[in-house]
């Protein structure tokens, strides 16, 4: 038996779930972890990834020095370096000497506009609050964004829209409340695990009936009373005829209605056309299921939704999303345990890195760049001459890519985000991506984009940094140093602390905005003091359990549901919503819709889950295709097949499963050699800019064995 | 739910109806001794290591099952309780490698067992299985106490990847036709190794670890990142 040197308690670097671990350490090696059974979010249980995913930390590969490209990278004529030799080992000064010298002299040559940065939701609140202040405050520019802009960006601006917030109204734990719950766009067993757990044991042991709305046969819907199997993008009026069932059986709840709500008149009108025969003959789900559901939802005591990227992933994810904000109002599903708006949030700090302002619009705390009132507070606090930050709106992920051009952006400062594997159409992401003429990669590993880079910045692991992690139902955890970092990483709040430092000096500013924070609790306490939701959240109070945000001051416990008493902009609000079919339709030369998503093993670009055991688990991408449609196709399980669609091409193997239905394939998103995102289209949500996903036109045909990257791989598990 | 008010070891105590031997017990401040049972599981009675002795009733009955009822008297460390305790103990020690269960070990000098009684009986010997990147298995240091099986099942995880197979002294826990793990419904999710009290499930880095595998070699193991780059299109 070996007993551990340490064990440190901290919170799971992987889903939005937010479980609580317990790292076990011996001579500086995490040789195992467990999780408490008294653990507030997860009561012990973990997944694949929390209990076994975390070798990445001492992968051989794992950059652990800071590094320069031998050879100058032109804009345009930019390439791939992932050999160490094209790399050029340098001190920390060198490499942060160099860093600085490149931004500022671009700043001073092309202003604000030329410089962006993408922020990281696997990184802490304290990480993203920093950089996100080093570009506002130093370079003055509002190109801020995070992976945020790609999950769940449709449903913001939807939440932001209807009801003023923007995040899981109740905690995941009281799905046993609920008597129906509606799971859309989730495939909650692979994704996030845990929840999936409280939900099989919400039906199982508490007998709540579960409604699936799905193109996938994803695991929950053998759980489920119904299962809608729509096709994609068919959400508007799949939901939107529920809400005409509900209005037309008078199932609403009048009440609630005239207190909390308005606009219902005109809504009502709005959805008269929304018969469940519209429906059928879009989303083609038969109309007595919609019925059905509508019923259900609408009759249960307390029903809640749950719902992830299926929905907001589309050009017109917002309007997907309002339609789910309708059925809660139009119910009075909201404000109670067990009920309410769920978005099931992807990252493990993807709701922190929002909170803490890496955001093009927003400020910490979601105030915006275009309010005078705000500007004026954080140019206060951050020592800035009145008028100084920049007020105009900055851009988000997806174009701060496709603004990559003389006289655009001109540099970029990319924190462990991987756009060359989660942008949409890769081809013209690498294409962008040529064009700059500075690019700065911190991160663990040289992945497709930091292989673009001009200077690595070598970053220290979670586990091997102090800090906090924001979760999906809004609780902000700890995360703890266990380690030393490796080699010679630094943590990311004191590599952004070191270059602003050096920047600022570099710059000439008059007075400082303030970089010399001893500990990472001391940027949490700077943040309290600008965003009034975490106003109360301090190191001393979350050392033993997380609190929930809005936590007013140091005296308020927490916030586990929301909008019990009122919505933040005061009454929730119908929109009109009309069907906008998706930007490509599925047509002769390209019959098939493609959707993409995530798999139990890995982790969004791979750059964790790919150098970890967990690749063993799961090591190469298949496409799920129906039985019928492999049928007609003549193509037999694990052949490999060439997927295209008008903008890229991949090989990779077939699985022909009834996981998906007719007409529809899957692709996972995580694997380079198949990257799922060569195929899929660059067009926007035009409120959240958020990429459409979850739907394109792709054509399959047969490949040759060799054309696979690995021909020999082990195939298939037993699992779901 | 209404009290219930019942005598345990002499003294008088009111507790909510439903309440077991087992948590009254707890609440008191008394330790009743403990096994198979876990906080996270369904009890189920199995190892019998907690027995109780109830004022008129002829079996010994187990604490973590059975709920309390008005009136009755519950002896926790009666003679009886006490010598069947100790004779199960002897009786896991006679079959099982008990030596990464420092648990039961303790309750082993607790209870005054003799650890070699049995020690002409056959003892419950398995090869280690090592077939996953994940955890090994050791059922020569399974007490069949169920934990595994119940979180794989209803308990946590609704997998349903492992239970038992065999009879008798043959009994154990396994997979469907003995498949290995990646061919199970198993998800990998390592409830099972983070509810076995003995050391038979492990994670395969602490197991190399044990046999001496070096940090340097363990850490080589680990995949390397080379299979992820792909050739400009």
């Amino acid at each position: 038996m070996i007993t551990p040197d340490r064990t440190v308690p901290t919170t799971c670097p992987y889903c939005g779930v937010g479980c609580g671990l317990e790292l076990h350490i011996k001579d500086d090696y995490i040789f195992k972890v467990t999780s408490p059974f008294d653990s507030v979010v997860n009561h012990g249980n973990l997944c694949v990834k929390g209990r076994f995913g975390y070798d990445f930390v001492y992968n051989k590969d794992r950059i652990t020095t800071p590094l320069i490209r031998k050879t100058v990278q032109a804009p345009g004529a930019r390439t791939q370096a992932f050999d160490r030799g094209q790399w050029r080992e340098v001190s920390w000064d060198e490499a942060l000497d160099y860093t600085t010298g490149r931004l500022v002299e671009i700043y001073k040559r092309d202003g604000a506009d030329a410089m962006a940065v993408y922020c990281c939701a696997k990184a802490t609140n304290e990480d993203n609050y920093l950089l996100q202040k080093l570009f506002r405050a130093l370079f003055r520019s509002n190109n801020i964004d995070h992976c945020t802009r790609l999950c769940h960006a449709g449903s913001v601006v939807a939440l932001q829209m209807a009801l003023g917030s923007s995040a899981m109204s109740n905690t995941a734990a009281e799905v046993i409340h609920s008597d129906v719950f509606l799971v859309t766009g989730s495939n909650t067993a692979e994704t996030h695990p845990i929840i999936a757990l409280q939900m099989k044991a919400a039906v199982a042991n508490h007998g709540a009936k579960l409604i699936v709305v799905d193109p996938r046969r994803v695991e929950m819907v053998n759980w489920a009373t119904l299962w809608l199997p729509e096709k994609p993008g068919t959400d508007v009026p799949l939901f939107s005829a529920m809400a005409h069932v509900i209005i037309k059986e008078r199932l609403y709840n009048q009440d609630f209605i005239d207190r909390r709500t308005e606009g219902f008149e005109d809504f009502s009108r709005s959805m008269e056309k929304f018969t469940p025969e519209y429906a059928e003959a879009i989303s083609g789900v038969d109309r007595n299921l919609v019925i059905q559901a509508a019923r259900m939802y609408a009759g249960a005591k307390n029903a809640a939704i749950y719902w992830a990227l299926g929905i907001p992933e589309h050009s017109h994810g917002t309007d997907n999303a309002m339609t789910l904000i309708h059925l809660a109002l139009l119910t009075g599903h909201i404000g109670r345990k067990g009920t309410g708006l769920n978005p099931l949030r992807g990252q493990n700090n993807v709701q922190g890195a929002s909170d803490s302002g890496a955001m093009p619009w927003h400020y910490p705390g979601y105030q915006r760049v275009d309010d005078e009132a705000s500007a004026r507070k954080f140019e206060q606090a951050w020592n800035i001459e009145p008028g100084g930050l920049n007020r105009r709106l900055g851009l988000t992920t997806t174009e701060i890519m496709s603004e990559v051009r003389p006289g655009g952006v001109r540099a970029l400062h990319i924190m462990g985000e991987n756009p060359m594997m989660s942008e949409p159409n890769l081809n013209h992401t690498r294409h962008m991506i040529e064009q700059l003429e500075f690019l700065v990669a911190q991160d663990l590993f040289i992945n497709e984009s930091g292989a673009y880079a001009d200077v690595f910045l070598p970053a220290a692991s979670w586990a091997e940094k102090d800090g906090t992690f924001t979760n999906t139902d809004r609780r902000v955890q700890r995360v703890r140093k266990a380690l030393e970092p490796r080699g010679q990483a630094r943590a990311d709040w004191q590599i952004v602390c070191d270059l602003a430092g050096r920047i600022e000096k570099n710059l000439g500013c008059p007075q400082t905005a303030y970089w010399a924070y001893q500990t990472p609790a001391e940027v949490l306490e700077e943040m309290g003091s600008v965003v009034p939701e975490y106003a109360g959240v301090k190191y001393p109070r979350i050392e033993q359990q997380g609190l929930q945000t809005p936590v007013w001051d140091d005296n308020h416990s927490g916030t586990p549901y929301l909008f019990a008493e009122s919505f933040p902009r005061g009454k929730g609000k119908f929109y009109d919503c009309d069907y906008i079919p998706s930007v490509e339709m599925p047509d002769e030369e390209y019959p098939f819709i493609l959707t993409t998503g995530r798999l139990l093993e890995h982790w969004h670009g791979g750059t964790l889950t790919r150098h970890s055991k967990l690749d063993e688990l799961n090591p190469e991408a298949r496409i799920e295709i129906n039985p019928a449609d492999a049928a007609r196709l003549q193509l037999e399980d694990e052949q490999a097949v060439r997927v295209s669609s008008r903008r890229g091409s991949i090989v990779l193997r077939a699985w022909v499963t009834q996981r998906t239905t007719v007409g529809v394939v899957f692709v996972p998103m995580h694997f380079a050699e198949a990257a799922a995102n060569l195929l899929t289209i660059d067009a926007l949500d035009p409120l959240a800019k958020i990429p459409e996903y979850k739907a394109c036109a792709v054509r399959i045909v047969a490949a040759a064995k060799q054309e696979l990257a690995r021909p020999e791989a082990k195939v298939g598990r037993g699992r779901y | 739910m209404p009290d219930v008010t019942f005598i345990i070891d002499g003294k008088s105590v009111t507790v909510p109806a439903g309440t077991t031997i087992l948590k009254a017990a707890e609440q008191l401040g008394g330790q009743i001794p403990t096994i198979c049972y876990h906080d996270h599981c369904t009890a189920n009675g199995l190892c019998r290591i907690c027995v109780v002795e109830i004022k008129g009733v002829k079996p010994l009955v187990p604490a973590c099952l059975t709920p309390v009822r008005e009136g009755i008297e519950v002896s926790t460390s009666t003679v009886r309780a006490e010598r069947s305790r100790r004779t199960i103990l002897e009786m896991l020690a006679s079959a099982v490698d008990l030596s990464q269960a420092p648990e039961i070990q303790k309750l082993m000098d607790e209870n005054h067992a003799d650890q070699l009684r049995f020690a002409e009986g056959k003892r419950r010997e398995y090869p280690v299985l090592d077939d996953n990147p994940m955890y090994v298995r050791d059922y020569s240091k399974c007490i069949l106490c169920w934990r595994c099986v119940q979180v794989c099942a209803d308990d946590a995880q609704f997998t349903h990847a492992i239970n038992f197979t065999g009879r008798g002294f043959e009994t154990s826990i396994g997979t469907f036709f003995d498949k290995p793990m990646p061919e199970t419904t198993c998800v990998f999710c390592g409830q099972c190794v983070g509810v076995c009290p003995t050391g038979a499930l492990k994670p395969k880095r602490e197991a190399l670890l044990e046999q001496g595998v070096s940090l340097d070699e363990i850490l080589q193991a680990t995949r390397g990142g080379q299979k992820r780059r792909r050739k400009s299109p």
